[in-house]
């Protein structure tokens, strides 16, 4: 492979861009300099952090720090889904409904990827494992968080038609049908977007970085069409995961709705 | 012949509430806004937690589930809710029904939900309600939306239901003249506490003084 490494100076010059940038919204007074300068600074010391422990975790090469790392991976990427929610369930719900879903949901389809389709030996090869794991814990927590953050939108503003349908009879799962329906499609929506636009409108970044990295494209493509696929099934059954126990989580067990158990954020 | 029966039932500041409503009859129910009456035909909906226990012909709520409870003990808000585009999906359950009976076109069902008046929204949200054959009847002011005449023809209504299934009802309203009409025994509820207003009679009595 015959990959370019990139000097402090190469990136030394991309940075001068974020700068420029940042002095251009000062001239403006677009008070987004410092925000810029910020998270460009944030970045680098992100990424260089997850540089030496994927360095450090590549080389010790042992089961117990994959884990480690996935685990805390899982429980920034529920803290996150939390944080985006304007009304959460209030207590360790908030937390729990996000990250028990996610961690079914994202978990089990990695290992299924590393173990029956990758193949890789051992199936948690953290060269593997880690990447996979990192952009399905990203796009999963995208879609629990857009579907969560609906359903409890929609209970709230809806409560009224709610007990209007309990009384007449029905079940919480009947009354909040619609509601469910709804949260779960604006949670499947990015990523069927995703795959409907990749490679036409957009080259997906992994795939991108692979073919930059010197892999064959045709490589390249078939790892992409696998994460695609992967991402697709993992945020869709966390999805629905989340969106079903949320769903019941509004509800006590004599099916009343019980909305004080959201907390505006 | 079901009755409807309060046992210390409490939530939020009021009660304990104990009532008993006899098969057929109307148990009024009036008071100062806020003393809590929509808040206690909620508790005996089950919608809200409470203390106390309400029970059908002496079964009570928590021996079933809650959805077949509000199913038996029909429950008609102050204010109701549409949430399907027209009149008819939300009649589903009972195809057939007679808009004409509370002075409301046949063709009523293929209205627009959106272009409803606050008056055709209440008449229609008591048929949706009758039309899926309560037991009981927890009545939030059925008739405040609407003209003299259009309220004669509800309380009419909601008479020939109770007659003919027995339904014991309560019927919340501060129209105390109304309740004169409709209710065997009025309550006032205030200061969290129930009390018996007057005894009007029973209703063979007034019978006459259905028109003025």
């Amino acid at each position: 492979m015959n990959v370019i490494d990139l000097t402090p100076l190469d990136l030394a010059l991309a940075a001068v861009l974020v700068l420029a940038l940042a002095a251009a919204s000062a001239w403006l007074r677009l008070g987004l300099g410092r925000q810029l300068v910020v998270s460009g600074i944030r970045t680098t010391v992100q990424l260089l952090l997850v540089g030496l422990l994927l360095k450090v975790v590549f080389d010790a090469d042992r089961l117990l720090w994959v884990a480690l790392m996935a685990g805390v991976m899982l429980a920034v990427a529920g803290r996150e889904v939390m944080r985006r929610q304007q009304r959460r369930f209030a207590g360790p719900w908030g937390y729990a409904l996000g990250t028990v879903s996610m961690f079914i949901s994202a978990f089990s389809v990695t290992v299924l990827a590393l173990v029956a389709v990758v193949g890789t030996r051992p199936w948690w090869e953290p060269q593997y494992a880690i990447p996979l794991l990192g952009m399905m814990l990203g796009n999963t927590m995208n879609g629990v968080a857009l579907a969560l953050d609906r359903l409890t939108a929609a209970a709230w503003e809806r409560r009224d038609v709610i007990e209007a349908r309990l009384a007449l009879g029905e079940t919480p799962a009947r009354a909040t049908a619609g509601m469910r329906r709804d949260a779960v499609r604006v949670g499947l929506t990015p990523i069927i977007n995703a795959m409907a636009a990749a490679g036409i409108i957009s080259l997906p970044g992994m795939m991108t970085g692979q073919i930059l990295a010197g892999a064959p494209p045709w490589t390249a493509v078939k790892y992409q069409v696998l994460i695609m696929f992967m991402i697709a099934g993992g945020t869709g059954f966390a999805t629905l995961a989340a969106v079903a126990l949320g769903a019941r989580r509004l509800f006590d067990a004599r099916e009343r709705l019980r909305l004080e158990r959201l907390h505006a954020a | 012949m079901p009755v409807l029966t309060l046992q210390a039932l409490t939530v939020h500041g009021v009660g304990p509430v104990d009532l008993t409503v006899a098969a057929g009859e109307v148990a009024g129910l009036t008071g100062p806004s806020g003393a809590g009456k929509s808040l206690l035909l909620r508790a005996v909906a089950d919608l809200v937690p409470h203390g106390g226990e309400a029970l059908l012909d002496g079964v009570p709520a928590s021996a079933m589930p809650a959805h077949r409870w509000r199913a038996q003990v029909g429950w008609l808000p102050a204010e109701s809710p549409w949430w399907h585009d027209t009149v008819g999906a939300h009649f589903a359950p009972c195809p057939g029904v007679d808009f004409t009976v509370l002075g409301l076109p046949a063709a009523a069902g293929d209205w627009q939900v959106s272009r409803l008046s606050t008056g055709e929204k209440q008449r229609l949200a008591l048929l949706r309600l009758l039309c899926r054959g309560p037991v009981a009847l927890l009545l939030d002011e059925p008739t405040s939306g609407l003209d003299a005449a259009a309220t004669r023809r509800v309380e009419h209504h909601v008479r020939g239901y109770l007659t003919a299934r027995r339904a014991p009802v309560i019927w919340v309203s501060h129209d105390q003249a109304q309740l004169a009409r409709v209710a065997d025994a009025i309550y006032i509820l205030e200061g969290g506490t129930l009390a018996p207003l007057s005894r009007p009679g029973h209703r063979s009595a007034r019978e006459g003084t259905n028109r003025p």
